[in-house]
């Protein structure tokens, strides 16, 4: 196919994928402002080294793991195909068909990588060393990361083969297995190898900035509109009714969230805002360009719902997943993924046809679409839980996860980083 | 002398000042504090887990002062932090053997 360049969809694309950088830096508020005061500078660090590890590989060998011609039955992509990012604007890269040089939609999709490793670090706050945590990112995004990428979006295992013939194509629109599954499954599995912090479920261990937290909310919201209706790859009404699902589940997850609380502990607290949107934009997500407003309405309210009771199984079964990466990303992002299976709709109302899905329960395509979402979602979850606690497994006997027990006392700022947040005022006995 | 000091909630300590320069009181220390009384604390809610916070905060004010000014002293913080609820805080007051002025060195009295 002779290649065609478009600018309006490429612009879109350059502005999405700037929209969708800037969701990490606001995870890092949304992540830093839930911790305690002593250990918000690492809890920061995760996300924003995210950034630094992740770019990098993503441009020397992980775009081409994750988008390269299908190699090992379609498990990965042949990461020769693209070392370096030497890409040429005519090669069939993912958005070529809507005009958008293959550069582009390489950036594009480094932004989705790195949020996705940023998103883990919620689980394992204030405790783990940092040179850990980087290594984690290096084999996290290599090893689990790629894979997934490549059979959903890259033309792999969920995108064609033996599962799609025998059901329909699982439709993921935005990221809802590759991201939100992949990256919650990926937390359980690190808070269980990691284990609890000092105190957990004893010490009261409250967010110490919400304002911090609702900051961060903010920008992921914002961002999030280039999360997904960036991942049209064009700037046409099927861009829109994501732009506006987005809007919408986030809206109704919001108020879900809080609805919940009033009921269960009697108040609409600003962290449960905050936790509902960022609920509602998980479960959205691989729902945004394929469902209409309906459709968006009720899969706001259930995750609104659901993650607000999810947040306290982990203190029901004893894992410290400390800012529930599960609760809200594990669950919101099967919400979504299965709640596709009742409200999918192909091309109507700028809905999206995803070739080969079919449409919902409720929009007379039957049970099969429902089955197809389920089956994928369970193949991301168990795929990114065992490799992820394997090679957790792995960093916990060789560098070790954990920092002193003291160390973890003190505050990990101060260990980790030689810096603290706050004490800017104490007394400093010497210059030197 | 004497060191009066009070424990009174946050938001009555713009009056408190106000009445104590009224009542002729030239300086002070405060300093902002936690603790609870008969009221105890309040519970907070964060994602579903519960947490009780018994030190709730509080503001501390200290002021010197003269045998013969103490009533009135004490009687113009406790006038202006009542607000006749639980948690309005405590006043009391303690004997001090000596006050020196760092500026000048004096002592007793005319330190104060």
């Amino acid at each position: 196919m002779e290649f065609e360049l478009n600018p309006g969809n490429t612009a879109w694309l350059l502005t999405a994928s700037s929209l969708v950088l800037l969701m990490t830096p606001g995870l890092a508020f949304f992540y830093g402002g839930m911790v305690r005061g002593k250990s918000v500078l690492n809890m920061m660090m995760m996300s924003f080294s995210a950034i630094g590890v992740v770019g990098i590989i993503w441009a020397v060998y992980g775009y081409g793991l994750a988008f390269g011609a299908d190699t090992a039955g379609g498990f990965i992509g042949n990461p020769a195909d693209a070392l370096f990012l030497k890409l040429d604007d005519g090669e069939w890269w993912g958005a070529a068909d809507t005009g958008v040089p293959a550069l582009v939609f390489a950036g594009f999709q480094a932004t989705f990588a790195i949020i996705t490793v940023a998103l883990i670090s919620g689980a394992i706050a204030d405790r783990v060393k940092f040179v850990t945590w980087l290594t984690f990112a290096v084999l996290w995004v290599t090893l689990v990361y790629t894979p997934v990428a490549h059979w959903v979006w890259g033309g792999g295992i969920l995108a064609a083969g033996p599962i799609v013939d025998a059901l329909s194509l699982p439709i993921d629109f935005a990221g809802g297995t590759v991201v939100h599954i992949n990256a919650g499954a990926a937390g359980l599995a690190l808070a269980l190898v990691i284990g609890k912090r000092k105190g957990f479920g004893t010490e009261p261990m409250r967010p110490h900035n919400l304002p911090f937290v609702m900051l961060g909310a903010g920008l992921l919201w914002f961002g999030w509109f280039g999360f997904n209706a960036g991942s049209e790859l064009a700037a046409d009404g099927t861009a829109g009714r994501a732009w506006v699902n987005t809007l919408l589940a986030t809206c109704v997850a919001m108020l879900a969230w809080m609805a919940t609380e009033k009921l269960r502990d009697g108040s609409p607290t600003s962290l449960g805002a905050a936790s509902g949107v960022v609920a509602g934009l998980v479960a959205i997500t691989p729902a945004a360009g394929t469902v209409q407003t309906e459709g968006a309405l009720v899969i706001g309210l259930v995750a609104g719902v659901l993650c607000a009771l999810a947040v306290g199984l982990k203190f029901k079964f004893g894992f410290d997943d400390s800012l529930d990466v599960v609760g809200v990303h594990l669950v919101g992002g099967l919400v979504g993924t299965v709640l596709i299976g009742f409200f999918a709709t192909n091309g109507e109302y700028g809905s999206f046809y995803f070739e080969g899905s079919l449409n919902g329960l409720f929009y007379g395509g039957g049970a099969i679409q429902l089955v197809t979402q389920v089956v994928a979602a369970l193949i991301a979850v168990v795929y990114s839980f065992v490799l992820t606690y394997g090679i957790g497994l792995l960093l916990k006997v060789t560098l070790g996860w954990r920092v002193t027990e003291q160390e973890e006392v003190d505050g990990i700022d101060l260990a980790e980083h030689g810096e603290t947040a706050y004490e800017a005022n104490s007394t400093i006995a010497e210059v030197r | 002398m004497k060191l009066v000091t009070g424990i009174i909630q946050p938001h009555r300590l713009d009056d408190v000042k106000s009445a104590l320069e009224a009542a002729g009181v030239r300086g002070m220390t405060v300093s902002e504090a936690s603790g609870y009384g008969r009221q105890k604390g309040h519970t907070e809610v964060y994602r579903g887990a519960e947490y009780t916070v018994d030190l709730v905060p509080k503001v501390r004010i200290e002021v010197l002062v003269s045998d013969e000014d103490v009533t009135a002293v004490t009687d113009a913080i406790v006038g202006a932090a009542q607000t006749g609820k639980i948690g309005d805080g405590k006043v009391w007051v303690v004997s001090v053997d000596d006050v020196a002025r760092v500026r000048t060195g004096e002592h007793g009295d005319a330190a104060l």
